[in-house]
């Protein structure tokens, strides 16, 4: 009984830690709305510049998030249903560019598939030009995105009920069949969420863009390039472009906890 | 142990975290010393990191950018104690602006066509063959501004036929020479002293005189500056003083008159 007349201040507390949080992460963004006026922000839209880069923006992350879901599905649903020695270290490996600051996956993807990089050469001998191509772009995009689906995907697929693949494994399906029957229907919701963070990640990739393909309209230049190449002389400008970008990746998470259900978007902390 | 060792990671954030004080508390320092946050065009990094080792009379925290990003946010209310752009435009802005004090012209840079140590162009006119990359400043970027300036000067049908193999417009200069070390672009326009800092990695191509913008740099105090003191020293030192020996040894050259 006693201890009851004290825990008032913990649920204060709580309520107050929230506020703080909301406060500090909301402002911010409401500012890119506020500091300019709504039809400074559209007429600054109309400018080519702007349009080449949405365009260019949404052409680099649809290819990306396309390669990602036809490698990472597969790839994700081995690691969830197999167990081999070494799988934490694989699956770290996996994760690991989520973690990496942009500047390291700019260099890092240099260092590799640049035209110095260690294979630069073959890839320059396969015909395939990368740095300071569009091409460039989707690579950089999907380094660092593709680990938001995979994670994803891989808890999704892990907390399907297995009695339901075995089921129909023991009707005689193939394991195939059950993949694409069974595993990937039950774990639909994990899997667009995890689309949605990588969708998410790719259209506000920055660093490994810039360091990796360089900043050119309508080749390399994607909206976050945009807005820093405005930032200094077309602030207006910029500030649209934010806008238009916090809109649709506020969007695109929305939509997921609306038509999947929050628990998706929270599932890789399983 | 697994989660007593997790607990005991969460205690030490939050403890670290949630303990208040940043230890960064900027202005004097133990020693006495006043602190000068300077921010500087990026062609500078070399130079004025060699020589603030041993600034004897502020500690000095330096911060590189394209000088029209830091102008851009001493505009939006960000005050660092001194501005050193790659241009006089940008200070003399501020300066009219009131954001600033009345700039000094501190020194010179050669502007020039820069190439991997191992390149077949010789110059301008090799920029103009089909599949050659180029990576030069974005428009708002002195470097930038300069290399428009400079190739406006070519006939018509060359600057054409070069800017068509322009593939980057980068924010700063250190951009363009990453492009060039990297082989991912096959020349750039940078500063003379942006080519002595790659250690001959990179050589540098001569542009005719009456190509040659005016690279002049310019620098002030920042209205508002914590110190403005030490800055204004610092700033006039950049002309004859310890700062202005390590320009030299970077290849700028003596301001002009």
């Amino acid at each position: 009984m006693t201890s009851q007349r004290h825990t008032f201040w913990f649920p204060a507390l709580l309520a107050l830690s929230l506020a703080a949080a909301l406060t500090f992460l909301t402002v911010p963004v409401a500012a890119i709305f506020l500091d300019s006026s709504p039809s400074a922000l559209i007429d600054s839209l109309g400018e080519p510049g702007a349009l080449d880069a949405l365009w260019l923006s949404l052409r680099t992350t649809a290819i990306s998030i396309a390669i990602i879901l036809c490698v990472g599905t597969p790839a994700a649903y081995l690691l969830a249903t197999r167990s081999f020695p070494g799988k934490a270290l694989v699956v770290t490996l996996v994760e690991l560019p989520l973690v990496l600051p942009p500047a390291v996956a700019g260099i890092a993807l240099l260092a590799a598939v640049g035209p110095a990089g260690i294979l630069g050469g073959a890839i320059e001998g396969a015909g395939i030009e990368l740095a300071l191509t569009t091409a460039g772009v989707v690579v950089a995009l999907t380094f660092v995105a593709s680990p938001f689906y995979v994670r994803q995907a891989m808890a999704a697929f892990a907390a399907v009920d297995r009695t339901l693949l075995d089921a129909s494994r023991t009707l005689g399906a193939s394991e195939a069949r059950g993949f694409v029957r069974v595993m990937i229907p039950s774990a639909l919701p994990g899997l667009a969420a995890g689309t949605a963070l990588a969708l998410v990640r790719a259209l506000g990739e920055f660093g490994a863009t810039l360091m990796f393909a360089g900043s050119f309209q309508g080749i390399t230049q994607t909206v976050p390039l945009a807005i820093y190449d405005r930032f200094s002389t077309q602030f207006d400008s910029a500030l649209a472009l934010s806008a238009v970008l916090v809109a649709v990746s506020a969007a695109i998470l929305l939509s997921v906890k609306l038509v999947v259900g929050s628990e998706a978007l929270g599932g890789a902390a399983r | 142990m697994r989660r007593a060792l997790l607990a005991l990671g969460l205690v030490a954030a939050l403890a670290g975290g949630c303990g208040g004080d940043d230890d960064d508390t900027g202005g004097a320092s133990a020693g006495g010393k006043p602190q000068l946050v300077v921010s500087a065009a990026s062609s500078m990094t070399e130079a004025l990191t060699a020589c603030s080792k041993s600034y004897p009379d502020a500690e000095l925290k330096l911060q590189f950018a394209g000088s029209d990003e830091l102008a851009a946010q001493i505009r939006q209310g960000v005050k660092p104690d001194v501005f050193a752009a790659a241009n006089t435009r940008l200070p003399d802005e501020l300066h009219s602006e009131g954001l600033l004090s009345k700039p000094v012209v501190f020194a010179t840079n050669e502007f020039v066509l820069a190439v991997p140590d191992d390149s077949d162009i010789t110059g301008l006119d090799d920029l103009e063959a089909t599949g050659v990359k180029i990576a030069i400043g974005s428009e708002s970027v002195p470097i930038g501004e300069y290399t428009r300036e400079s190739l406006a000067r070519l006939s018509p049908a060359q600057e054409k036929a070069i800017l068509a193999n322009v593939r980057s417009n980068e924010p700063d200069v250190k951009g363009i020479v990453g492009k060039l070390t990297q082989g991912a672009a096959d020349a750039g326009f940078v500063y003379v002293t942006d080519v002595n800092a790659t250690d001959g990695a990179l050589k540098a191509i001569e542009l005719p005189a009456e190509l040659e913008p005016n690279a002049t740099y310019g620098a002030g105090v920042v209205e508002g500056a914590k110190e403005p003191k030490p800055a204004q020293a610092f700033v006039d030192g950049l002309v004859d003083g310890e700062c202005a020996d390590a320009l030299k040894a970077a290849g700028f050259g003596a301001p002009p008159g």
